[in-house]
């Protein structure tokens, strides 16, 4: 699945798309679920000890029609985002950068992420998730009797 | 309109170029760009003689300690810097934010406006 790059004229993100297309054309088994990387949202991944954090970038989102779905370890971020362009054919368009259309992202959760204990923030266009990890996996000193 | 941006900003500090929908109907121009992260506070319109720069900076609540994992908006700030043709008037910017999006308004200037032009029969 394709997506139109966030930011536009970002060289990296072209040189991204451009080894990606390279890389789908000669890759004899791409990843099954392609090369999100580049499109709507953009996502930042990272951890702390306790959690794991992940932020979509999704500006202009109604946060009642986002879609956030964990299933066996696979979290999903879905939704759809109304064009801003007019139905009017007196006015032109003279950029058309901002991304419009249903968006599916997919991002594969550590092991010892507990899908129970996750808490979503929708602020300033940003989705903030944050995952707890579970008891088990936090790192624990052993006493020693 | 024209853009700019990347002429004027060497030498700054590092922006990522946000996106823009730019639509001009016959009484002004209407601009949305994104910029996911800003808050109000966060965010600075200034217009310099015909120059309109739109800049922003990212605040995130980060929890103490977090590792990157995956990265895909690595500059926490936003540039982007426009040319207003002389029609438009920019002392009647209107400007709106909402959920990481940003809409402003431009209007033509009065003696800009369509005007029909009336036609005599003698």
């Amino acid at each position: 699945m394709f997506y139109r790059a966030l930011f536009p004229r970002d060289i990296f993100s072209e040189l991204d798309r451009l080894q990606r297309d390279l890389h789908q054309a000669f890759d004899t088994s791409p990843s099954i679920r392609g090369f999100g990387r580049g499109g709507y949202p953009a996502l930042n991944v990272g951890g702390t000890a306790q959690s794991v954090e992940i932020y979509a970038f999704a500006p202009g989102l109604d946060p009642e029609k986002i879609d956030v779905n964990i299933d066996r370890g696979v979290l999903t971020i879905e939704g759809e985002r109304a064009s801003a362009l007019p139905a009017d054919e007196k006015a032109a368009v003279h950029i058309n950068e901002r991304f419009a259309g249903r968006f599916r992202r997919v991002v594969s959760l550590p092991d010892d992420a507990d899908p129970a204990a996750v808490s979503a923030q929708y602020r300033d266009g940003v989705l903030h998730l944050s995952i707890r990890r579970r008891e088990s996996a936090l790192p624990r000193r052993i006493e020693i009797k | 309109m024209t853009n700019t941006a990347s002429k004027t900003d060497n030498g700054r500090r590092d922006a990522v170029l946000p996106p823009v929908d730019v639509i001009e109907d016959a009484t002004g121009i209407t601009l949305y760009a994104d910029l996911p992260g800003v808050g109000r506070e966060q965010l600075n319109l200034r217009v310099e003689a015909d120059t309109l720069t739109i800049e922003g900076e990212v605040s995130l609540a980060a929890p103490e300690g977090l590792q990157p994992s995956h990265v895909e908006v690595s500059v926490p700030r936003y540039r982007r810097v426009f040319t207003l043709s002389k029609e438009l008037d920019p002392d009647r910017i209107a400007a709106e934010m909402n959920h990481g999006v940003l809409k402003l308004r431009i209007p033509k200037a009065e003696h800009a406006q369509p005007r029909k032009v009336q036609i005599r029969v003698s």
